[in-house]
């Protein structure tokens, strides 16, 4: 039963700082973040919905976002995420190694453009 | 891994999945309020979702811990393919329980008598005091009795390796009145002991420094078992008194039921301190054990080096009188030293420590027999469900998961049968507690479990599990898919090699159960000449005893008068033949011995004094001059009887009539010339299995140190215990203040008999076991040679083979087995033989009549067990054996 690499794996980092940066602003349940990360990547990083979830657990298991039942919106039942203290500092850890390996790599493609 | 997280991995698998519900919820709401017709609302929903299952599969994995999940699954599975045949599963593990619980009942009762410390405080700072290479026989010597009183005491408070000491000694002595008069089992001990060794009283107090003064003893305690059985639990104190020896005692305490002294494997009835008599300590008794509490960082090499330093002042200062100056100058060159006692000190371990690390061995090959048994059992289960691992490799399971799975069952197995057998131990080693104690000498042996036996236990199970599960697991897991499922029903194929596999298991079984059935056949033997071997006198219709006087306070010089007057009295009682006094009953261990002076020769010499008669009571007769008579008196010229050895050692095969002998002295037997009057036959003399020593006898009357009691020789046409009966009966009614103890002399050397007994019992047991195990194998491997071949037998019948042929190639191939496992089985046998030598009896390890009868034995238990599927093979329809192919 070994793994299979899948398309979650090689985004993951990326995902996971997805989910923490939507939720900075304040708790939303998992079909929310999903609908937003569909929009903010444009259908990339989220083929189907259902592969946002075992990125939540994962965080949650990491303590970087904590979970609890609530009502949503339109008065239904739904988990909803909020992040942690922990997850607050990871976000922006996550966020300026990313905008360093940007810069990085936009310096390797586009060299010195005068 | 994370154990909170695997622990909860059910309950986050039903929170995501209500979670994942309400996602499909919110987005089939969203989808209706889009517009979407209800049906295709819910089916878009979970269109986006993608796979619920997926989904919580990949969580369920990130929370479960791999290789335990998959432990769990192999054991459950295991455990369901057992369940599917019960019965292999129930020989199996059967097989497995005999095997581990006959191992572990051994090695139980090795942890008892050997291993296991003794339950006192810190056992493990004990150590015993002793004369290194021991005391060369000089006078007296108690069981346990390592030094003398006067050398305890000159040993004192000298040491500075040990914090505290303390002595102690064992001895059977009487409780009660006249005929009421009961032995009991006293421990000695010096004022000191509870304390040092941190024994708590059960009840009342235990005895201390202060109890221990002037003779008589005046205070005891007792143990908790006499406590219960003769005392009924009565309060001790000033109202508990006994009569010990004469003297009366109080009872001032109880200990604790765990507490049994020193000596493993005995118990005590009374403790009583150690008391100074008005005359002096003899220094010549060996009757006390000296042990003390370690101080700490003195090792046992440190604490011996002081005490050799110490040696020659203690040795100078209690040289025993009366010696001549050899022996005192020997006396004053011993050297004391210090052992480890932690595990106490018992007879048990010089008896029995051979005899059970033998077993020991011999239950270990038993357990490999059945470890072989069940090896192939699972290679031929492995063969049946060859197809079932083809399927499975080929739907892309790994060789390691499948090697995992066959394992996870030999496990089960192991487990269950190591269980099983721990149960069966518990009671296997009682039945051999019992079966080492004698008549009245109940063995008290602690076979509790340990964490020792738990380990063995276990070490046992993981090993038999290894052996009998690796290799058929090995071997199945290498399956070729393609060629398993293309060979049908029946592989073709697979089979040389699986099969010699299989024939080098029976092999071993067949060689190791020679060599078990070999040494069953050398202890069966072994101990049947020990049973029927003729020590030169009579031993059945014979009653020995003991009486004792010392409560009549006759005067000495009337004693032997006394001793006459008890004899006539038991030769009057109907059934009785003829009886006399002896100073020693033989055979039964008791042992005295005078150094003399044959002549120019010198030498030693049992002695034994008897009344006229005891020749012809026991059937010994006098070949040369004459036995005693009524006219050897106290007062008439020392006279001997001397055996053949005695004639042939010391003087040279001459004629002894006329010769004489001086003895050397010793305090309280003075020199004395003995002139030989007659002579016997050799007999053997304390022991069954010894060889014969120069013996003397002399008149009962002429004896230099007579005391107020004897042994006795009874003769009778009678059952011993009526004649005992009758005998006591008569006089306790004339003579209530004499103690009579009286046994069936048969009896009493059939219980020293006892190591060879077990021996002969269990290595018989264990040979048959051993031979019933093999013979099942060789079964299960010809039968299942026989199916692989029977398209092969079917063509042979067809094209016109005989069926006697067809059981002759069958029974050649078994042959074969048995021919190569009997030869190794011989050479091992011969190896395995020389630790056993030394335990035997009449017969040599390497006898080869035993050899040969074992191989015959065995070769016909094989060919029971080969010619079954033989014969079923050559009744085989052809037609019907080919119409399956």
């Amino acid at each position: 039963m070994g793994k299979k690499p899948t398309q979650t794996d090689i985004l993951q980092g990326t995902l996971d700082m997805l989910i923490l940066q939507i939720l900075a602003p304040g708790p939303a349940h998992g079909h929310t973040i999903a609908y937003a990360i569909e929009r903010r990547s444009e259908e990339v990083l989220l083929v189907e919905h259902g592969s946002l979830y075992p990125a939540l657990h994962r965080l949650e298991d990491r303590a970087w976002i904590a979970s609890f039942w609530g009502t949503s919106e339109n008065n239904r039942k739904a988990r909803y995420y909020r992040l942690t203290a922990t997850g607050r500092k990871q976000l922006s850890e996550e966020m300026s190694r990313w905008e360093r390996v940007v810069r990085a790599v936009n310096q390797v493609l586009r060299p010195a453009q005068e | 891994m994370n154990w909170r997280r695997f622990l909860k991995r059910r309950w986050w698998d039903e929170e995501r999945a209500r979670e994942i519900a309400a996602y499909l919820e919110n987005e089939t709401a969203d989808n209706l309020a889009r517009g979407m017709p209800p049906a295709e609302a819910a089916a878009a929903a979970r269109r986006k979702f993608g796979n619920p299952g997926l989904v919580r599969e990949e969580i369920y994995r990130m929370n479960t811990i791999g290789w335990l999940e998959s432990t769990w699954q192999d054991l459950r599975y295991g455990l369901r393919t057992l369940r599917l045949s019960p019965g292999f599963t129930a020989v199996a593990v059967v097989s497995l329980a005999l095997g581990i619980g006959a191992n572990t009942a051994i090695f139980q009762l090795l942890d008892a008598v050997r291993l296991r410390s003794l339950p006192v405080r810190n056992p493990q700072e004990l150590a015993e005091v002793k004369i290194v290479g021991g005391n060369h026989g000089l006078g007296l010597n108690q069981t346990y009795g390592e030094l003398t009183r006067p050398i305890w005491q000159a040993i004192g408070g000298k040491p500075r390796a040990f914090s505290e000491m303390f002595a102690w000694s064992a001895n059977q002595r009487y409780v009660g009145k006249g005929s009421e008069m009961r032995s009991f089992r006293g421990l000695w001990v010096s004022g000191e002991f509870f304390r040092v060794l941190g024994v708590r009283p059960w009840r009342g107090r235990l005895l201390m420094p202060e109890d221990a003064g002037a003779c008589p003893v005046t205070r005891a305690v007792v143990s908790y078992t006499y406590w219960q059985s003769h005392l009924a639990g009565r309060e001790p104190g000033p109202g508990l008194k006994l009569i010990v020896d004469n003297d009366l005692v109080e009872i001032v305490g109880v200990t604790p039921a765990e507490f049994f002294g020193i000596s493993v494997g005995d118990n005590f009835d009374i403790a009583l301190p150690f008391c100074q008599p008005k005359e002096e300590l003899r220094r010549d008794v060996f009757e006390v054990s000296v042990m003390g509490r370690l101080k700490p960082g003195w090792t046992l090499p440190r604490a011996s080096a002081e005490m050799q330093t110490l040696s020659s002042g203690i040795f100078e200062a209690t040289v025993p009188p009366g010696r001549d100056a050899r022996t005192v100058e020997t006396y004053k060159h011993f050297r004391l030293a210090v052992y480890a006692a932690a595990q106490g000190v018992s007879w048990l371990r010089e008896t029995y420590d051979r005899s059970l690390w033998l077993l020991l061995g011999i239950t270990g090959l038993v357990l490999l027999i059945a470890c072989a048994n069940l090896a192939n059992l699972m290679l031929a289960r492995a063969s049946t469900r060859e197809r079932e691992l083809a399927v499975r490799l080929a739907l892309g399971a790994s060789r390691s998961r499948l090697v995992r799975q066959l394992l996870a069952e030999s496990a089960l197995l192991a487990a269950a049968g190591t269980a099983l057998g721990v149960a069966l131990a518990r009671s296997l080693s009682g039945v051999l507690v019992w079966a080492i104690s004698t008549g009245d000498s109940s063995l008290n042996l602690n076979t509790a479990m340990d964490w020792r036996v738990l380990v063995f236990a276990a070490a046992a199970a993981v090993l038999t599990c290894a052996a009998f599960g690796v290799l058929p697991a090995l071997r199945a897991a290498q399956a070729q898919p393609a060629a398993a499922m293309k060979a049908g029903g029946r592989g073709m194929t697979a089979g040389r090699e699986r099969f010699s596999l299989q024939r080098l298991m029976v092999v071993t079984q067949i060689s190791v159960s020679l060599v078990l059935l070999v040494a069953a056949l050398l202890f069966v033997r072994s101990f049947r000449n020990l049973m029927t071997f003729d020590p030169g006198m009579r031993e059945s219709g014979i009653v020995t005893g003991f009486l004792g006087f010392w409560q009549s306070n006759l005067p000495p010089q009337r004693w032997l008068e006394f001793k006459r007057e008890l004899l006539d009295e038991i030769r009057a009682t109907p059934g009785v033949i003829d009886a006399a006094t002896t100073t020693n009953a033989p055979l039964l261990g008791s042992s005295w011995e005078h150094g003399v002076h044959v002549g120019a020769v010198e030498g030693s010499s049992k002695f034994t004094w008897v009344s006229p008669g005891y020749f012809d009571t026991m059937g010994i007769p006098v070949v040369r001059g004459r036995a005693f008579n009524q006219d050897d008196t106290a007062a008439s010229t020392r006279v001997a009887v001397v055996n053949q050895t005695f004639v042939r050692r010391l003087l040279g095969g001459a004629e002894p009539l006329g010769k004489t002998i001086r003895t050397i002295q010793e305090a309280n037997y003075p020199s004395t010339v003995y002139q030989i009057v007659g002579a016997i036959p050799d007999t053997q003399y304390n022991d069954l299995r010894g060889k014969t020593p120069p013996m003397t006898f002399a008149p009962a009357s002429q004896l230099p140190a007579p005391g107020p009691w004897t042994g006795l020789m009874i003769h009778s046409n009678a059952p011993s215990a009526a004649i005992g009966a009758a005998i006591k009966r008569e006089l306790a009614a004339r003579h209530p203040d004499v103690i009579v103890e009286l046994s069936d002399f048969q009896k009493d050397i059939r219980d020293e008999l006892t190591p060879e007994r077990l021996m002969a019992m269990l290595s018989g047991f264990f040979g048959m076991l051993a031979a019933l195990l093999a013979m099942v194998g060789l079964y299960g491997v010809i039968s299942f040679l026989v199916a692989r071949r029977r398209n092969e037998i079917g063509i042979r019948l067809a094209l016109g083979a005989e069926r006697g042929q067809v059981v002759a190639m069958v029974m050649r191939e078994a042959g074969r087995l048995l021919a190569i496992g009997i030869v190794t089985g011989a050479a091992l046998s011969l190896v395995a033989g020389r630790g056993a030598g030394s335990l035997l009896f009449g017969l040599k390890p390497y006898d080869p009549l035993t050899l040969i009868g074992a191989a015959v034995l065995l070769a016909l238990i094989a060919a029971a067990a080969s010619f079954l599927p033989a014969r079923r093979a050559s009744r085989l329809d052809p037609m019907v054996a080919l119409r399956d192919e």
